[in-house]
């Protein structure tokens, strides 16, 4: 509540009633019970609703990393961001594909992006998005790119009843044990990863090998090597021979990359993630583990082929959200891709197509609704109605506000075979969605309340 | 159990990583030994050594020349840095240096940034140095091992410089007493900027020599300057041979650790500090009183 501000205390005595009856009521009746008491205007102030969508302009906080190890990933998934909003704004053919009640921006608002860098630090990210619901009433917020930021950021927008919209994670965690009501999440992440990717390894290489994991040290990482050795162990008979777990942010992997010379391993499945991810297959080449051992990428990193040379990713087999040939195949992907192109001049990564559809779903959920009162926007989601994307019909699946959306499997092309600069993978095989999930509880998710 | 060859290849990875961590931590060393002032930026100079040094390298393709340019570019930022900047606040609290010594590494990490954008860089190793030599217990890549001999080369002539030149005596008395040094007609303020300028250029000639190994990015410096404080620690502030052997120190704690669970690697190096810190609070070649 803000005593000192003026409009708030111009409305003062019933409204603050109402709010204490609605926070009384909350206390002593199920949601459900409450909500027909209120007229649509009625409703009690949640979050930053009304305030935040008073005005002309509705803002949305993103907390991304533009410093430290994810700063390269962070950057591509802020201009998917970008372009989002400006196609929001100006009502553009592509956006109005997926949001087909957009006009020229959302329910009449302009929509505004306000950045700040976490650096890939929950604390951090968490401190942005209170600086941005004290100062801009923000209605939604994004960012992450790190799950240790989902996950935090999850746990914040259920507590400020603010919609999170997730941007690059990974970890099983993030619509598993850490899901929220009011989070939800559009890219593929470590289940659905292993089990597109496995098989594909199995049929390739075959059962019974050795693999040594690369793992960095949080949830992400955890999550997604227990799914691919769970996968692989359980299916193929495969074995971890070893488990290199590394900080978020080390430069120098040769202690890590020793043990696995000494290992036995066949197989290098490197879960590491940004600026680790490209060091590490820099430095496993240098000591000359690959490519006698094979490398396998279960969860794909935006630029890791630009970084390190079509020379170290050749042959390597790389789970992802989306790949830009898949233009060939997807209308959409076509449209974004020549759209972002244009502005950007690159071709965008997966980072950048998971900013941009996070928010174009998010407009379609606030315009069908009819309001930006979050609890109605989060029920829109969870009718789970199917929308088109660049990989096809989705939709959202309501037990844990996971998308359901495909995999896909990219391997990586010799230099000689690059038609252009950007043409680092072939795309192997789309996954379908539905059957790489785990069943919706089987993770430990709990949505928690709408209110 | 052990596994020998993995415990002497760990050994000497802990070599290579120390001697690099040493040669950073003696530029640090002798400037807060020296001029007193705890230079926070020294992580982005280890950075701009391996971007002055890509740069030159783009140009040239000579890794000779990038390690040349990178180390005289840094060198020359140093000197510049104590001109302009860090004279005037020799005078003032810790905490003004502390601050501007951190906001022009963040400067420098920046305008590298705009200037670069965020993809990492890479500078080959020179063609000889390519490739890995077996080492009998271990295959080991080949231009890790020069980097051994060159960072050991270049510790020497520090040590050379230091231990062997009238220069050196001036900055290591410098380093006991700066007002006794000057009150014997030594113009101090030039020693000041002398020392500065080799300690930058300590940091950015490992900046490019390690481009090679670490591919270099602009946050490069970052993690770096928390591991050479942790050395400098160790070894005791304003010590040349502290710093070698502090370096040395961390490296092999840092791998032989990772042998047996790298989650712990950076937890043992902090034991190890802190006991150093418990037993022999001014490191173990520091002097008591020495600032």
């Amino acid at each position: 509540m803000q005593f000192n501000d003026h409009k708030s205390a111009g409305l003062s005595r019933r409204t603050m009633l109402q709010a204490g009856a609605g926070v009384a009521g909350s206390i002593i009746l199920p949601a459900s019970f409450l909500r027909p008491a209120f007229a649509a205007d009625d409703k009690p102030a949640l979050g930053t609703w009304p305030v935040g969508s008073q005005g002309d302009t509705v803002y949305i906080g993103a907390s991304i990393p533009r410093t430290g190890a994810y700063a390269v990933q962070g950057e591509d998934e802020l201009k998917g961001m970008q372009l989002a909003i400006e196609h929001i704004n100006e009502g553009n053919d592509l956006l109005k594909q997926i949001a087909p009640k957009i006009e020229k921006g959302v329910l009449g608002k302009k929509v505004e992006l306000v950045v700040a860098d976490s650096a890939a630090k929950p604390n951090n990210a968490v401190q942005e998005q209170q600086t941005f619901i004290n100062d801009k009433k923000i209605v939604a917020m994004t960012g992450s790119t790190s799950s240790a930021v989902a996950v935090a950021l999850n746990k914040f927008a259920q507590r400020e009843k603010i919609l999170y919209l997730v941007a690059i994670s990974g970890s099983n965690d993030t619509t598993g044990k850490d899901c929220a009501r009011y989070s939800f999440r559009q890219c593929v992440y470590g289940e659905t990863c292993a089990n597109a990717i496995g098989p594909v390894l199995l049929k390739n290489f075959g059962k019974g090998k050795k693999a040594a994991f690369m793992t960095p040290d949080y949830t992400y990482g955890h999550t997604v090597t227990k799914s691919v050795n769970d996968y692989l162990t359980s299916q193929g008979g495969w074995q971890m021979v070893t488990n290199q777990v590394s900080p978020l942010g080390t430069q120098d992997f040769s202690q890590y990359l020793t043990n696995i010379a000494n290992s036995g391993a066949e197989f290098i499945v490197n879960v590491n993630w940004g600026r680790d991810a490209v060091l590490s297959v820099q430095q496993a080449k240098q000591f000359g583990l690959t490519p006698n051992m094979k490398m396998v990428i279960p969860y794909q990193i935006p630029f890791l082929a630009k970084e390190v040379g079509a020379e170290l990713t050749e042959g390597v087999f790389a789970a992802t959200d989306f790949w830009w040939t898949m233009e060939d195949q997807y209308p959409l992907a076509k449209a974004f891709v020549d759209a972002f192109q244009k502005k950007y001049n690159y071709r965008p990564e997966w980072g950048a197509e998971n900013g941009y559809m996070q928010f174009a779903i998010w407009a379609r959920m606030v315009s069908e609704a009819g309001t930006f009162y979050p609890p109605d926007v989060i029920k829109q989601y969870e009718k789970g109605e199917t929308f088109p994307s660049m990989v096809g019909d989705v939709k959202f699946r309501a037990e844990d506000h996971q998308l359901i959306r495909p995999v896909v499997i990219v391997r990586g092309k010799a230099a000689k075979d690059m038609k252009n600069e950007e043409d680092f993978w072939h795309v192997v095989e789309i996954v379908p969605g539905e059957g790489l999930m785990q069943k919706p509880d089987a993770f430990g998710c709990q949505l928690g309340d709408y209110t | 159990m052990i596994n020998w060859a993995n415990f002497i290849s760990q050994c000497f990875n802990g070599l290579v990583l120390g001697a690099l961590l040493a040669l950073i931590s003696s530029g640090l060393t002798i400037i807060y030994g020296t001029l007193g002032v705890l230079n926070l930026a020294h992580g982005a100079m280890f950075m701009l050594g391996g971007y002055a040094g890509y740069v030159a390298y783009d140009y040239t393709g000579s890794y000779v020349v990038a390690v040349v340019a990178g180390s005289l570019f840094v060198m020359l930022v140093g000197l510049l840095m104590e001109k302009l900047i860090i004279r005037h606040f020799y005078s003032r609290p810790y905490e003004d240096q502390l601050l501007v010594t951190f906001g022009l590494g963040i400067v420098f990490v920046e305008a590298v940034r705009f200037f670069f954008g965020g993809l990492s860089k890479s500078v080959p190793p020179p063609g000889p140095l390519v490739g890995i030599t077996p080492l009998g217990f271990m295959m080991y890549p080949t231009y890790r091992l020069a980097l051994l001999a060159i960072v050991t080369v270049a510790l020497l002539a520090l040590y050379f410089v230091l231990y062997r030149t009238r220069i050196g005596m001036i900055v290591r008395a410098g380093i006991e007493d700066a007002v006794m040094v000057s009150s014997l007609g030594i113009d101090v303020y030039k020693i000041f900027t002398l020392v500065f300028g080799i300690g930058a250029m300590a940091a950015g000639f490992a900046g490019i020599v390690n481009a090679p190994v670490v591919s270099i990015a602009p946050d490069v410096g970052e993690s770096i300057l928390v591991q050479t404080f942790v050395v400098v620690v160790i070894g005791g502030v304003g010590s040349f041979p502290g710093a070698v052997v502090g370096g040395l120190i961390a490296g092999e704690i840092i791998s032989i650790t990772s042998m047996f669970n790298p989650g712990y690697a950076y937890v043992m190096l902090f034991v190890a500090m802190t006991l150093v810190l418990v037993l022999r609070p001014y490191g173990l070649f520091g002097t008591a009183g020495r600032e």
